[in-house]
């Protein structure tokens, strides 16, 4: 596996400009030739499909859900980052770079990065356009609220629905262009394998979640925009989020880059029972008011507001009286886990701590923190029947997102030449941890005005209509996509031995990961983890129990073929996190603590891309390693204290 | 943890073809504080240890924004809760001992494909149909260029905070998708961007509603009753007197 990351030369500021005016170029009239595959609709996939339809190309788009408009994305709340520096508090372009890449914890390339603030502009110019109803102030320009890792206000927002309204001005473009013929939308299907001729990606094969038919595809290029794999810890705040096509992607011969890199948000609601299927997450701006603590005396089990203020211990504010309760998530979350290790985390479970919100409301009175926060307070209300203006919320650390992903360079285009991979699904900006509003602000730089660029220097070389649905490596494809298929299902006509279900298994292995390869890691508990694998493995495809048939709608088909597939990524993710024996981002590894069991990163060993091969079935991922430069940034420790 | 017993109704239907009927299950033991969506798991779970195909259902996020869930409960969409998807509703709001007989949201413009899953990719067509601005990638003028008041911006996001669940489809006793398509001809048309097409789009979207087989409205409220995020039906009166000034202007 060869790592070029074509970063293009010259000075930061100027590499974009540079590679747009070097990148190759197909003429208006001849795009129509070419076919592109685009799976994934939710804020880069839908940008993508509706951007290069609009340039002129054929598009093939593909979702799991019944319409593009229901992804992932459409759940984001807080916000998306731009370097507008509207409210004139000091932004630029060169500073949302930095907070970028310093909130990253010095793991992303800063080429990519600097682009990516370049670009943040340009979106908030292109959502105001399609029709995006942002927050704004009374005279009628856009409001800008903060967010955690900067010092500057550059955050957009529409309510408490950000990634719905972003991504719904998208699927209107994006259905502009179906009504006008140049995308073909095919949702409820979902992709099972990739198909690589001579070396290029060539199209892909999807099973059709009503009928269950496998169908052929084949393109001039794929792009993989499906989103990230944080629900291998089966609890998360995501929706159904999957790692099917990464990995599919991955055994094809694509490199997967910090698989280990995994943001675990500190304020979410905890788990209440066994049944409990994802965790709701409480937005991060709740830290600006409320106030963490847990009771001094290991055990207490009054009520909170039983307990008088001397016996409470505010330890985030002891701790880091800088910062105080807006230290950066990770530290938050190590920082409640620890405590609930000692055994003094509160809640039905004893894994949760409180954020209370009685001395802003003291100070400034309920009205105004209800005003700020009334939605948030409703939700958690509506979950927990608890009111948060009586008592403190409990809230607990979730997984969140998933730094890692597909690695790809500088053209967003994967170890394997006409594979591109955008969004959550790749591994590109955000480093060891991203920073809160970036997600967005990078699936969209990345569909709307980079991968535009990547295409037409990736097809200007290549030929197009290469290859038919017929070609003997789809029928392959088809075959193994089928193969997989009846081999879950078989278990179900066994009448003897043990059975179990594609939930329990889940939960089984996502407890494996959150207890081994959460917030903080160490060696011996990653080597065991690593062991058990093999064993999962194993009682997964012994074992568990898919009813129906492959020829028909069927959900538990569906869900146990990720399963499987979060089972592989779950073992790459802990041959990673082995790997990286240095504490970064969002993950303690305790062997690299300070005296003061902070994190210690190191530079000296880790300042590279972690980028696995598959080697086949049964032998161990190859690692190979891109270097990191930093040549217009300090590499400097974190300190919050 | 408190407990309830259940008798559940359910609509089963293999295919869009097949007949479909009600079958009946008693579940106990249900956690008061699970979501309706996780009773449906814990039932699903079950049936599939017993050897039976668990039932069908649609859901993505589970938070009440994607507009994936929905069924009818006890015959209302979403069940009892006021302004609460499916999947926000929880267990603690019914009692033991209750039976729920739960069915897809039903409409003409909806074929049912599986048990509680339904195809509502009519409301695709109808955004197909004009539920945009007609603006290409890059070239967009400074986001400040046109100043929107905080007002209109507030009221075209109420609009805009449609989830395109369908409840108001399967509510109406005409089948109408009015607080759909009104909701979006309204968030557009109060936008400054929204007028260059505000004519056709008014057009082109009531056309697309007639085509796929929605009803008319009748001023029944029903929609309005249950929608999940409270859009209102003043909404379909702006989409009305859109439609009006776009057909008069058209003559
Ligand atoms: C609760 C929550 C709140 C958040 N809030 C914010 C925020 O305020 N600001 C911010 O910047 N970020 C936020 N994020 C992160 C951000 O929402 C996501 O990172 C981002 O939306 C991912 O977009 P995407 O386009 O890469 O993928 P997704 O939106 O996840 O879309 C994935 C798509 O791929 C499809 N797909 C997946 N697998 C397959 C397959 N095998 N075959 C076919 N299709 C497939 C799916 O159907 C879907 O259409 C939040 C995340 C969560 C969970
Ligand atoms: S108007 Fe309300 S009920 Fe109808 S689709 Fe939209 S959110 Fe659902
Ligand atoms: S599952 Fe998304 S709205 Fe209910």
């Amino acid at each position: 596996m060869k790592l070029h990351s074509h970063i293009p030369p010259g000075p930061l500021a100027q590499k974009w400009d540079h590679h747009r005016l070097t990148s190759g170029l197909i003429s208006p009239a001849n795009r129509r030739k070419f076919r592109i595959i685009v799976v994934g609709t939710g804020l880069a996939g839908t940008s993508a499909a509706a951007t290069l339809a609009e340039q002129g190309y054929q598009v093939s788009a593909f979702c799991i859900q019944d319409s593009p408009r229901r992804a992932h994305s459409i759940s984001a709340q807080g916000g998306i980052n731009a370097a507008k520096n509207y409210p004139n508090d000091g932004d630029s372009v060169l500073r949302l770079f930095q907070d970028t890449i310093k909130g990253g914890d010095f793991r992303a390339r800063e080429a990519n990065v600097y682009r990516l603030a370049q670009i943040s502009n340009g979106i908030i110019d292109q959502c105001v356009a399609q029709g995006v109803p942002f927050a704004r102030e009374y005279g009628g320009t856009l409001a800008n609220r903060s967010f955690g890792g900067s010092q500057v206000s550059r955050t957009f927002y529409a309510r408490g629905q950000t990634g719905q309204q972003l991504l719904l001005g998208a699927y209107g473009a994006l259905s502009r262009q179906i009504k006008a013929g140049r995308v073909t939308m095919l949702p409820r299907r979902e992709m099972l394998e990739l198909v690589v001729i001579d070396g290029c990606a060539r199209g892909i094969v999807t099973r059709n979640l009503i009928n269950g038919d496998l169908e052929n595809h084949p393109a001039d290029a794929v792009i993989l925009a499906t989103g990230g794999y944080g629900n291998a810890y089966f609890l998360s705040t995501n929706a159904s989020s999957n790692a099917t096509a990464i990995l599919r992607a991955w055994k094809a011969g694509a490199g997967f880059a910090n698989p280990c890199f995994v943001q675990i948000h500190p304020t979410c609601i905890p788990a209440q029972g066994t049944y409990q299927s994802k965790l709701t997450l409480m937005s991060e701006s709740l830290r600006n008011d409320g106030r963490v603590w847990i009771p001094k005396i290991v055990g207490d089990r009054r009520d909170p507001t039983a307990i008088p203020e001397n016996e409470r211990d505010y330890y985030l504010e002891e701790k880091y009286p800088r910062f105080g309760n807006l230290v950066p998530r990770d530290v938050a979350s190590r920082n409640a886990k620890e405590q609930c290790d000692a055994g003094r985390g509160v809640g039905e479970t004893g894994h949760a701590v409180y954020l209370d919100f009685s001395s802003a409301i003291e100070r400034d009175g309920a009205a105004v923190i209800l005003k700020k926060y009334s939605n948030l307070f409703q939700m958690y209300q509506r979950i927990t029947t608890s009111d948060p203006l009586q008592r403190p919320m409990l809230i607990a650390p979730a997984v969140h997102y998933t730094m890692g992903g597909l690695w790809v360079d500088y053209n967003l285009m994967t170890t394997i030449p006409g594979l591109f991979a955008i969004g959550e699904c790749n591994f590109s900006d955000h480093g060891a941890n991203r920073l809160g509003a970036s997600a967005l602000m990078q699936g969209l730089a990345d569909g709307y005005f980079i991968i535009g660029t990547s295409i037409a220097h990736y097809l200007s070389a290549n030929p197009p209509g290469y290859v038919t649905p017929q070609h003997v490596e789809f029928l392959e494809a088809q075959k193994n996509a089928y193969d997989r298929t009846q081999r879950l299902l078989r278990n179900n006509s066994r009448i003897t031995g043990k059975k179990t279900t594609v939930t329990t298994m889940h939960r089984e292995l996502g407890s494996l990961l959150w207890h081994h390869c959460g917030m903080s890691r160490n060696r011996a508990g990653l080597e065991q983890a690593l062991t058990r694998i093999p064993e999962l493995r194993e009682a997964f495809w012994d074992q568990v129990c898919v009813p129906g048939i492959g020829h028909e709608l069927n959900q538990s088909l569906e869900r146990a073929g990720r399963v499987a597939d979060f089972i592989d990524c779950a073992e790459i993710m802990l041959h990673d996190a082995l790997a990286r024996e240095e504490s970064c981002g969002c993950h303690l590894r305790e062997e690299s603590q300070t005296e003061e069991h902070e994190a210690r990163r190191d530079d000296a060993h880790y300042a590279h891309v972690s980028v696995w091969e598959y080697k086949g079935e049964d032998k161990p991922p190859m690692m190979h390693k891109e270097p990191l430069l930093f040549k217009d940034v300090n590499l400097s420790q974190r300190s919050y204290t | 943890m408190q407990t309830i017993d259940l008798t559940l109704q359910i609509w089963r239907q293999k295919n869009s073809d097949a007949p479909g009927d009600f079958e009946t299950y008693t579940l106990n033991d249900i956690s008061t504080d699970m979501s309706f969506l996780e009773m449906l798991d814990f039932l699903n779970e079950n049936l599939t240890l017993q050897g039976q195909e668990p039932v069908a259902f649609d859901h993505d996020c589970r938070e009440g924004i994607c507009g994936m869930c929905g069924a009818m409960v006890n015959g209302i969409a979403h069940g009892p809760e006021p302004e609460t998807t499916l999947c926000q509703l929880h267990m603690r709001h019914f009692s033991s001992g209750d039976t729920l007989v739960i069915e897809p949201f039903r409409s003409r413009a909806f074929p049912v494909k599986r048990d509680l899953v339904i195809d509502r990719s009519a409301l695709d067509r109808i955004i197909q149909a004009g539920g945009y601005i007609s603006v290409n990638t890059g070239g967009a003028p400074d986001a400040n260029t046109i100043a929107i008041p905080s007002r209109t911006a507030e009221l075209a996001m109420d609009a805009a905070a449609c989830i395109g669940c369908g409840a108001c489809v399967a509510s109406c006793p005409n089948g109408a998708a009015m607080l759909f398509t009104g909701a979006k001809i309204s968030q557009l048309s109060l936008l400054p961007q929204g007028q260059p097409e505000r004519k056709e789009r008014a057009m082109a979207m009531v056309m697309a509603m007639d085509k796929e087989g929605f009803g008319n409205c009748s001023n029944e409220r029903e929609c309005e009753a249950v929608c999940p995020k409270a859009i209102s039906i003043r909404h379909i009166a702006r989409m009305n007197r859109e439609y009006l000034r776009a057909s008069f202007s058209e003559e």
